[in-house]
C-alpha cells in the first residue's frame, strides 16, 4: 500500500514536471504575442473597460469587432510597457468616462456615488420626525369632548 | 385642516411623481421613434478639440487625406465615417447627397471596408464625397472615438471639431442639430 502511494506520487510529480516544461511562456491573443503576466495584465485592463457596442459587456468578454480591436490595442500597449493607467487614460481620452465600467468620483458623478448616503439620511430624517410626533401624544380633550366622553362612559 | 393637507400631499405627491415619470418615458420613446434620441449614444470628447493626428490613403480614384489637409481647410467640413456593409449608412446616403448639394463639403472615411465592395456601394447609393479615404484596419476611427458607423463630425475651418453625431444623418438631426451648428460657424 505504502509503495503504491509512493509510486503514485512519483508519477504525479513526473506528470507535473512534463506539464510545466510544456507550458508555453508566450501566447498569441487578438493578433498580439505576449507573455503570460502581460496577458494577465491586459485582462485586468480589459475587464475595467466597457464594450461600446454591447454596452453592458466588458471589453474582455464581448464578441463585438470593436472589442476585439480594443483588446489588440490594449495588448500592443502592454507589450510596449505602458502602465495600466496610461492605457485606460488612452481610452478615456477618446471615448470619455463612459468607457469605464466603474465611474470615477468626479463632480458629475457625485449624485450617483452619494445617493445611497442621501437616501439613508432622508430615511433617518423621516423616522426621527415620525418618532418626535408620536412622543408628543394626542392633544388634550376640549371641554365639549370632555362632556361627550362623560356621557358615553356613564 | 393641517392633517387634511398632509394627507392630500401624501397621496398627491407620489401620484405627481409617477405621472411625471410617465410623461418623461413617453417623450424618450417618442424621440427614439423619430430617431432624434439614441439611448446608446454618449458625448464624444473630441468635440471642441482639433482633429487627431492621422493619415489615410485614398480609395481608388479619390484623394485621401490627413490631419494637415483638414486643418488647412478654409470652409466648414463634414467628415463622415461609413462602410459599405452598414445598413444605416445606406439609409443615410440620400440625405448625405442633399447635404453635399447644399454646399457643405463631405469627406468620407470608409471604415474596415474592401475596395470592390466600396465601389459597388458608391455606384448604387451615390458618391457625395469630395475626398474619400480608406481606414481598412479601423485604427483611425478608434483614434477619433468612433464606435460604430455611420458617425459624422462637423469641423470648423482650421480643424476644430464643433459637432458630432453617432448614427445616420436623418432630416430631423440635420434640421435640429447640424444646420444650427453650421450656422454658428458662419
Amino acid at each position: 500500500m505504502k509503495r503504491l502511494v509512493v509510486m503514485a506520487l512519483v508519477g504525479l510529480g513526473l506528470a507535473l514536471g512534463i506539464a510545466a516544461a510544456d507550458t508555453p511562456t508566450t501566447i498569441r491573443r487578438d493578433g498580439v504575442v505576449l507573455t503570460i503576466p502581460q496577458e494577465k495584465r491586459a485582462e485586468v485592463i480589459g475587464d475595467r473597460l466597457r464594450c461600446l457596442v454591447c454596452q453592458n459587456e466588458t471589453v474582455e468578454n464581448s464578441q463585438a469587432g470593436l472589442a476585439k480591436q480594443f483588446r489588440g490595442i490594449i495588448r500592443r500597449r502592454v507589450v510596449k510597457g505602458e502602465t495600466n493607467q496610461q492605457i485606460i487614460d488612452f481610452m478615456v481620452h477618446r471615448y470619455g468616462i463612459f468607457v469605464l465600467l466603474k465611474p470615477p468620483l468626479i463632480p458629475l458623478t457625485w449624485l450617483l456615488w452619494f445617493s445611497p448616503a442621501i437616501a439613508l439620511a432622508l430615511g433617518l430624517l423621516v423616522l426621527l420626525l415620525a418618532r418626535r410626533r408620536r412622543q408628543q401624544g394626542p392633544p388634550p380633550l376640549s371641554p365639549d369632548e370632555h362632556d361627550r366622553l362623560k356621557e358615553l362612559l356613564s | 385642516m393641517a392633517t387634511m393637507l398632509t394627507r392630500r400631499l401624501m397621496f398627491g405627491l407620489p401620484l405627481v411623481a409617477v405621472a411625471a415619470g410617465g410623461v418623461a418615458s413617453y417623450a424618450l420613446l417618442e424621440r427614439m421613434g423619430r430617431g432624434t434620441y439614441n439611448p446608446q449614444a454618449f458625448n464624444n470628447p473630441l468635440v471642441g478639440h482639433k482633429v487627431p493626428d492621422f493619415s489615410l490613403p485614398g480609395h481608388d480614384g479619390h484623394a485621401g487625406f490627413d490631419q494637415a489637409a483638414i486643418m488647412a481647410q478654409k470652409r466648414p467640413l463634414l467628415v463622415n465615417f461609413f462602410a459599405s456593409w452598414c445598413v444605416p449608412c445606406v439609409e443615410e446616403a440620400p440625405y448625405l447627397d442633399a447635404i453635399a448639394k447644399s454646399g457643405l463639403d463631405i469627406w468620407g472615411i470608409a471604415y474596415q471596408d474592401k475596395a470592390a465592395a466600396l465601389d459597388l456601394y458608391l455606384a448604387k447609393n451615390g458618391d457625395p464625397y469630395r475626398r474619400l479615404a480608406s481606414d481598412a484596419e479601423g485604427r483611425v476611427a478608434i483614434n477619433w472615438g468612433v464606435y460604430g458607423v455611420p458617425e459624422s463630425f462637423l469641423i470648423a475651418p482650421g480643424g476644430e471639431v464643433r459637432w458630432h453625431t453617432a448614427g445616420p444623418l436623418f432630416p430631423e438631426i440635420i434640421e435640429d442639430q447640424l444646420k444650427p451648428a453650421l450656422q454658428r460657424l458662419t
